[in-house]
């Protein structure tokens, strides 16, 4: 298949940076959309061009480093599939796809469509964590966890990191992924000590890295790659109400 | 309680947004209670005394003033919060189809907002302040309230004013009930569906059908004959 | 031979490590607090030595070359991580842990440190439980375990099917609370590309910020490599695209020695190649060969559907050759027989290398099952597909998911197609008792080092022992050479041996850059891997090494002509990475080669194809061979083979069989 793709290009964090178009045929159907990028950047490597700089890893979808806004959609068209696993069947011959990187203040770009998301680092540096030493820790099975509240906390934990929530959100708000960690750990005995204090470390971080405000509009559960739920933010939510009333 | 830390973190602003809103739906529903008083046949008798009692009561006029200050709050808190969103993106997208993941309604809050301002203070023009502040309604005392209201529905362009403008509020709540239990805390995967369809249940029927009622019945004659 | 100490303690083996933990000279807390320790890499080994380090007092610094410590590739561990709990009363024990990963290892790993790492297997799990890691659990509230390949008890913990994500994420968090604290400093999107050594010892690293393209120097009283296995020499793998080898070659190229290079595990179950674009390749977990079944068709080149070829027709071979263990064989063997089976002509899909991984049989015995369960009476094959397939969903939905979406076939409909793919490398930097290489103050741990695994790993196996370097070896360990350096100050990054150090990577740098070549990086990584897969891959000969040892030499010969790398070096240049990494792949495959080549008989991952029994299995030589190679850099393309003898006190060796 021939496409077209409109791709943004941009030098450095303090570039400008501007759309730059791309022909590209003979894309097979079967190819990851990060493979058709491949092929791409080999031929611009033929033209002696510089090749674009994504950000990917795992290429399995789970290390949460691949990031593109494709076609208006975080991930792209796919829904709970990251950038590596969304392949170009997704697509028909011909089409034109606009692809950018992620959009928020929380998340400079750095070149082309790689963006800083260490403001998610800082964040779970500020208290999602249990703060326990390595050393001898009770037997595992010393805190029997009812199987119900390790599965939810598990579907909280799967969060990958990605940042698409960021990105999909109008408001560019990281709810999500504050309220996955907050949730995770509010929801296991290991995590009782330091529930209160946990929240409110977190959400200070994460008003201070920039991010907006949630508006509970349900982007960010929509595009999520792993399908992490908004009740995690209404336990994030009361989590927080819930540690300033006692504080 | 650190006060000052949680009022302005963003999960405090949006629990402000959240009680205020939902001191609001409260609001909504007493004013609803008052207006159904017209619907009884009894030549507007009981309205004009639910709307002599609400003026003249303590208890109601000190609940005015928290009536406005949640308004005002309610206000100010979005506008803030509006523009924080608005800073959070400084490169906008040049694709971006949201309208695919999310309901346009729950991302324009602020424009259904704002429009449902515009018709509150119509409405307090034409009912509210000159009663509040004369006592009487439609000048030199010609008129009780009931026969106020009846004829300000005698008028198309007011009624179809009224109308859309509920329809706004209608989907306004359909957002905002459910938005205001989750920033609340108060919503659980269990009862997620159920809080959003009471939150349906209560801005399209309760509020929607209901407000919308008097302006169409009234208009069309159905209702208020012995007024 | 006197080169290598592997300073293995006296006494019985099951008092070793409990003994050594009791005299292991100790840093007292004052000291610690000025001592700075370096941990390259940020994944369950790295992440959890600097967290653990961090936590004793010492000074760490940690750098990854990921945008985020948590990105590090053991994140996309499906299956989950073994532990001597006994939880299920199942006869399981530390020894009988110790046992089978030895067996599982052809009887090519070191007795004590196999030991070692099944004594503290129970402890990695309470600290996990303890950080939050949210394992899968029964009703009652008490950890679930499930069974995996080459063991008889159920000692396997796991969180879905992402166990590695959860474990990381666990090592993570505990690392970030160190970065809160500030006790670690991280440093991401940093590649380290050589270590300095001062008087005889590593001393710290020459690192590249990889978004300004600006080198650094990082000063450390111990350096600990944590950066993963090599498998990425074969360019298509189950590894993340960033996974290199650099870190652990540069410090290869400065003393350490490499043990066990040829050891290479190939996994049976992967998506096979869909053609020449293919970046990498994806895993489908091992459990899923508890209820598929591997065939092909019997009559060659056959162009059938899958669906319409009869029963009779299909050659199931595992069930074939291994009556006793079947389709779980384990995955060396499997790998082979998939193999067999395509060289032979008999393979499936349009590039014929694959095979088909059928779960219709079980999908109708579930059907069955479930029929009864329900008092359905003459169900119909219709009703019984259905049934089956809500119990095939349960159990792996969210492989067949993926599967879906990376094929586009639903393998409820049509069989999978699968092939063997490179998966792990147990071979590695060559670590004593403590884990420190052969350059003093050097430590590799992690898939990094050649240490417990021998010849081929168990599944599961591979979390266990990145954590148990982490959190409970090292923080001993790395005391007993620490506590004789108490008195050194930390060097300026001015000395003389980091200045030199930095220029010599600045050298490769600016010659990497002027030799605007006409052909890519990836085309000679591509290269590399085709070499590397079709002679040193499932099945080698002496003859393919030979030719694969010069076709290398002549393709590094090449690459240092005709690269080209756009762009420039004082900014982020992906292009310039990749060309460092593959770089050093060109001379590491070389390296597998020769060791491959002179290991003159098959042991687990290493199939040489002249010594198999007359059957086709693996033929050990345990009089020749029971030894760990331990290879020394003497210039590109020459090495020394030092050996260390393993000597085994407690199992006896003996010949695997799966009949």
């Amino acid at each position: 298949m021939n496409l077209t793709l409109k791709v943004w290009r941009q030098k450095n964090e303090k570039d400008k940076g501007a759309f730059v178009t791309y022909q590209v045929d003979g894309i097979s159907h079967e190819m990851s959309f990060l493979e058709m990028f491949d092929v791409l950047n080999e031929r611009l490597i033929q033209k002696n061009e510089e090749p674009i700089a994504f950000d990917h890893d795992c290429r399995e979808g789970i290390c949460g480093m691949c990031s593109m806004f494709i076609n208006g959609r975080a991930h792209g068209p796919w829904t709970r599939t990251t950038v590596c696993q969304l392949h170009m069947r997704a697509f028909k011959d011909g089409e034109t796809i606009v692809i950018e990187p992620w959009r928020a203040k929380g998340f400079p770009v750095l070149k082309d469509l790689m963006v800083d998301r260490s403001a998610f680092d800082r964040i779970i540096a500020a208290g999602g964590f249990v703060s326990v030493n390595t050393g001898n820790p009770q037997d595992a099975n010393c805190l029997p966890v009812p199987k119900h509240d390790a599965d939810e906390s598990f579907s909280a934990a799967s969060c990958i990191g990605c940042g698409a929530c960021v990105a999909s959100c109008k408001n560019s708000s990281a709810m999500l992924f504050v309220a996955a960690k907050v949730s995770q750990l509010a929801l296991l005995p290991q995590g009782q000590v330091e529930r209160k204090q946990r929240a409110l470390s977190m959400v200070a971080q994460m008003d201070a890295e920039g991010f907006g405000n949630c508006t509970n509009t349900g982007s960010c559960e929509a595009e999520c790659p792993k399908g992490v739920s908004l009740t995690h933010i209404a336990r994030l939510n009361r989590e927080y109400l819930m540690a300033n009333i006692a504080e | 309680m650190n006060l000052e830390q949680f009022i302005n973190s963003s999960l405090g602003r949006k629990t402000v947004m959240a009680a205020t809103g939902l001191f609001l739906c409260v609001f909504l529903v007493e004013h609803l209670y008052g207006n159904l008083l017209l619907f009884f046949n009894d030549g507007g008798v009981a309205f004009v005394q639910y709307s002599h009692d609400a003026v003249h009561s303590i208890i109601i006029r000190s609940i005015e003033v928290f009536l406005f200050v949640a308004i005002l709050l309610h206000i100010v808190q979005a506008t803030y919060l509006t523009r924080q969103n608005n800073n959070a993106r400084p490169v906008k997208y040049a694709v971006y189809k949201v309208g695919e993941t999310s309901n346009w309604f729950s991302r324009n809050m602020g424009i259904t907002g704002s429009l449902i301002f515009f018709f509150i203070v119509v409405h307090l023009w034409q009912f509210f302040l000159p009663y509040r502040i004369t006592g009487e309604i439609g000048g030199e005392g010609q008129m009780n309230v009931a026969q106020a209201v009846k004829l300000a529905f005698q008028n198309g362009w007011y009624v179809s004013l009224y109308v859309v403008s509920v329809a706004i509020l209608s989907f306004h709540l359909n957002h905002g009930f459910q938005s205001a239990f989750r920033s609340l805390g108060l919503n659980s995967r269990k009862h997620a569906q159920l809080l959003s369809l009471a939150g349906s249940f209560f801005a399209f029927i309760i509020v929607g059908v209901g407000f919308a009622s008097f302006p169409i019945l009234f208009y069309f004659g159905i209702a208020g004959s012995t007024i | 031979m006197t080169k290598l100490n592997s300073k293995i303690p006296e006494g019985e083996l099951q008092t070793k490590w409990t003994k050594y933990k009791s005299t292991v000279p100790l840093v007292n807390p004052s000291n610690k607090l000025n001592i700075e320790i370096i941990v390259v890499g940020s994944g369950l080994a790295g992440a959890s030595a600097a967290a653990s380090l961090a936590e004793l007092g010492y000074k760490v610094k940690c750098f990854c070359f990921q945008d985020s410590p948590r990105r590090a590739h053991s994140i996309a561990a499906q299956g989950g991580i073994n532990a001597a709990k006994n939880y299920q009363n199942d006869g399981d024990s530390v020894y009988r842990l110790f046992y089978d990963t030895i067996k599982g290892g052809d009887y090519r790993a070191r007795e004590a440190n196999v030991h070692r790492l099944a004594e503290v297997s129970s402890a990695i799990i309470d600290q996990c439980v303890a950080q939050g890691v949210p394992f899968a659990r029964e009703y009652g509230g008490y950890l679930d375990n499930r069974s995996f390949g080459g063991t008889q008890v159920q000692r396997t913990f796991y969180a879905a099917g992402q166990t590695g994500q959860q474990l990381l994420l666990g090592a993570y968090s505990a690392l970030a609370r160190q970065i809160g604290k500030g006790s670690v400093t991280m440093h991401t999107r940093h590649e380290m590309l050589d270590v300095v050594i001062i008087d005889g010892k590593a001393r710290g690293i020459i690192a590249r910020d990889l978004v300004s393209g600006k080198l650094e120097r990082h000063f450390g009283h111990a350096v600990l490599l944590c950066t993963g296995g090599y498998g990425n020499v074969f360019y298509l793998s189950t590894n993340a695209m960033g996974c290199n080898a650099t870190a652990i070659w540069k410090a290869h190229k400065k003393g350490a020695f490499f043990g066990n290079p040829c050891y290479t595990q190939i996994h049976p179950t992967c998506i096979p190649v869909s053609g020449d674009h293919q970046s990498k390749l994806t895993l489908m977990s091992e459990s899923l060969r508890n209820d598929g079944r591997i065939w092909v068709p019997k009559a060659k080149g056959d162009t059938r559907k899958p669906n319409e070829i009869p029963e009779e027709e299909r050659d199931y071979y595992l069930e074939r050759r291994y009556p006793a263990f079947g389709n779980l064989v384990p995955r060396d063997v499997a790998s082979r027989a998939a193999k067999e089976r395509c060289d032979a002509g008999y393979g499936v899909g349009a590039s014929k290398m694959a095979v088909y991984l059928d779960f219709a049989f079980n999908t109708l015995r579930y059907g069955q099952i479930e029929a009864n369960k329900h008092n359905i009476h003459n169900p119909s094959k219709e009703e019984l597909v259905k049934l089956g397939r809500e119990v095939i969903k349960e159990k792996y939905g969210n492989l067949f998911e993926m599967y879906e979406k990376i094929t586009g076939e639903n393998p409820f409909e049509v069989p999978m197609r699968i092939y063997p793919a490179v998966h792990y490398t147990m071979g590695g930097l060559w670590v004593d008792y403590d884990l420190m290489t052969t350059i003093p103050g050097m430590y590799a741990l992690g898939e990094a080092n050649f240490s417990d695994h021998g010849a081929n790993r168990l599944g599961a196996s591979a979390l266990m022992q990145g954590l148990a370097d982490g959190y409970f070896v090292i923080p001993y360990t790395i005391g007993s050479y620490l506590s004789t350096d108490i008195r050194t100050k930390a060097i300026s990054t001015d000395h003389p041996a980091f200045v030199e150090t930095e220029k010599k990577v600045q050298e490769q740098i600016d010659k990497l850059m002027h030799i605007k070549g006409t052909r890519s990086v990836d085309h000679f990584h591509k290269q590399l891997g085709k070499i590397m897969w079709d002679k040193c891959g499932m099945g080698r000969n002496e003859k393919g090494l030979t030719a694969a040892i010069s076709e290398i030499s002549t393709l590094r010969e090449e690459f240092w002509k005709d690269v080209r790398i756009p762009g420039g070096q004082d900014e982020m240049n992906t292009e310039l990475e990749k060309a460092m990494r593959v770089a050093d792949f060109l001379e590491l495959g070389e390296l597998m080669c020769k060791d491959a080549l002179h290991r003159k008989e098959s042991c687990g991952g290493h199939f040489r194809e002249e010594y198999q029994t007359e059957e086709g299995e693996a033929k050990r030589d345990d009089d020749n061979f029971t030894y760990a190679a331990a290879w020394e850099f003497k210039n590109v393309g020459e090495w020394e083979l030092n050996k260390e003898d393993l000597n085994y006190q407690v199992v006896h060796p003996s010949q695997r069989s799966y009949k």
